[in-house]
């Protein structure tokens, strides 16, 4: 489908419905001030619009010691577990399109089993399972947890992730690479995942806005992440302003979300409908190959002035080749082609 | 080998991981009743000519889906009821059950819009274009002609926020609900800590007992369900 439905819900509206979204529109802004005038009428009767309230979030030591920090925190266990999610994901996407039953099942019930999984109870495990376990080398258990936890439900999206791009690929790769003569992991490896990997590039940056999300759960294993050090922030700053804290890291959180959320739709926009199939600008690039040499070739045919002959557009692009006698591959092997010359006794 | 089936017997004896389940499983029954019926209206104002709802539900659906859902629980206990003293019962444990069940349900109102508005882009435009050319003004062709199509066409993207949903009723113990498996299964290992793997082993294979099947009935439903076009 090409055009948003929501544009063709409705007609272009007239006069008469003009007006009645105009009224519509009043209703919503008066609506949405009485609501904001609720919210406001309850934070002033809990003393909430105190300045030393909010005064709090433009201090440099709060930044210094509890926001920054914290989200230094966020993104530092975000980072690693990204890493260690596509890692993840690629060493079991790949399993489980081995050929091989006994990689492809424990691959897959891997993977299953921790898309199923609650991050929050693999972080709690990991968290206590270390504390108990006798692991005193490491230090900040939090973070270990969160990692772990991120890692293993994040991975295995990205496992399925790579799945489906390699499925979505053309056959021909994979027939190609088979008929050079490359096994099925080298085919998978040299030729197929890397251009999976660019198809779900979207995808993977979409994920980053989960794993940045459920970092936040580090707060439940006492990582001192962004939300743990504004919550700390708000409850001994002495002021009882965690509401007004919180609120800050969520603009935090969001920010940083949204940047990711355009950067998805930006490369989902300029991979659309891309296969193995390179861009010009990308294709002069690179040393050029059979493949670059046609594209450019095609995009060259392409860029051709339209032609004012109507002819042009009603012909048929693809015409049928032309009728001929069926070939006969093993005469055409053996036989020797017919001398069409003059002096040829059969002629 | 016995000794210890007979310590982990005892140990499932003493507490109760059915009614921990139990407990999630009726946060997503709540959650879920209402994100469903947040989400369609704000599906509806999405999509709706009145410029100023589709303002309002864009800066819904974007705020509440990249919000983590932690910061939402922890606002809503420590902010809401703490802080601004707006309560669901007297009953501390009842008061958390609520607070937790208004996260988690307008958490994921924004999941709900986001897949019904890819189920209303599924139907065809001719739909619409009919329903107007025989009079329908906007709310009746919504009613009657987009969205039972559109919900149809959005079984499986709804299938997967009711399977999110489910695994993020653990963080319900972020706004204190101590009955909830994420906090029962800390408690357990906390004072079982010999016996770590089993006990998060059970309620691992718990959720993926929840969740499996009904990740294979939705996509069974909307293959079923799917308008064929």
């Amino acid at each position: 489908m090409s055009a948003p439905v929501h544009t063709i819900l409705f007609d272009a509206p007239g006069p008469k419905a003009l007006r009645r979204i105009a009224l519509f529109n009043a209703a919503g802004t008066v609506a949405g001030l009485a609501l904001i005038g609720v919210v406001a009428w309850i934070f002033a009767i809990r003393g909430q619009f105190a300045p030393g309230k909010w005064l709090t979030l433009v201090q440099w030591d709060s930044w210094a010691y509890y926001f920054l920090p914290g989200l230094a925190s966020t993104l530092e266990a975000a980072a690693l577990a990204v890493i260690g999610s596509v890692v993840f994901g690629l060493v079991f996407g790949v399993g489980r399109l081995s050929q091989q039953r006994w990689i492809r099942w424990p691959s897959s019930i891997i993977v299953e089993f921790f898309r199923a999984v609650p991050v929050l109870l693999m972080m709690v495990f990991v968290y206590l399972y270390l504390g108990y376990g006798g692991f005193d080398q490491i230090t900040d258990k939090g973070f270990a947890a969160v990692v772990v936890g991120l890692v293993l439900y994040n991975g295995s999206v990205v496992a399925e992730l790579v799945r489906s791009g390699v499925h979505s690929l053309p056959r021909g790769q994979a027939e190609a690479a088979a008929a050079t003569g490359l096994t099925r992991l080298q085919s998978l490896i040299h030729i197929e995942v890397p251009q999976a990997l660019l198809a779900m590039l979207p995808a993977l940056v979409a994920q980053l806005v989960v794993v940045l999300k459920d970092s936040a759960l580090g707060y439940m294993v006492g990582y001192q992440e962004l939300l743990s050090g504004a919550k700390r922030l708000g409850t001994t700053s002495g002021q009882g302003n965690t509401i007004q804290t919180l609120l800050a890291a969520t603009i935090l959180f969001l920010a940083i979300n949204y940047g990711l959320s355009r950067l998805a739709d930006y490369l989902g926009r300029r991979l659309r409908g891309r296969g193995a199939r390179f861009t010009v600008a990308e294709a002069e690039e690179l040393p050029p190959s059979v493949s670059t040499v046609l594209e450019l070739a095609v995009t060259d045919a392409a860029a051709e002035p339209p032609s004012t002959d109507p002819a042009y557009y009603t012909r048929d692009p693809y015409p049928e080749p032309p009728e001929s006698e069926p070939r006969d591959p093993v005469r055409e092997m053996w036989v020797l082609p017919r001398r069409e010359t003059e002096d040829d006794p059969d002629v | 080998m016995g000794d210890f089936f007979g310590q982990f017997g005892e140990l499932l004896a003493k507490y109760d991981v059915l009614h921990a389940f139990w407990v999630n499983i009726e946060l997503t029954f709540w959650a879920g009743l209402i994100s469903l019926i947040l989400g369609t209206l704000v599906c509806l104002m999405r999509i709706s000519p009145v410029s100023s709802m589709r303002l309002a539900a864009t800066w819904f659906v974007n705020i509440f889906r990249d919000t983590p859902l932690t910061i939402i629980m922890v606002v809503l206990v420590l902010g809401v009821w703490t802080q601004l003293k707006i309560q669901f019962s007297n009953d501390l444990a009842t008061n958390f059950f609520w607070l937790a069940v208004a996260g988690l349900g307008l958490y994921h109102a924004s999941f709900v819009a986001e897949a019904i508005r890819s189920g209303v882009n599924t139907v065809p435009v001719g739909q619409a274009e009919a329903a107007r050319a025989i009079g329908l003004s906007f709310l009746p062709a919504a009613r009657m002609i987009i969205l039972p199509q559109a919900f149809r066409g959005a079984v499986a993207p709804l299938g997967n926020t009711l399977i999110a949903l489910i695994k993020n009723t653990t963080v319900a113990a972020a706004a204190g609900v101590a009955t909830e498996t994420s906090s029962l299964m800390k408690t357990m290992i906390e004072f079982n800590s010999s016996m770590v793997f089993a006990i998060f082993g059970t309620f691992a294979i718990g959720f993926v007992v929840i969740v499996v099947p009904v990740g294979l009935a939705t996509t069974a439903l909307s293959r079923k369900l799917a308008v064929p076009r």
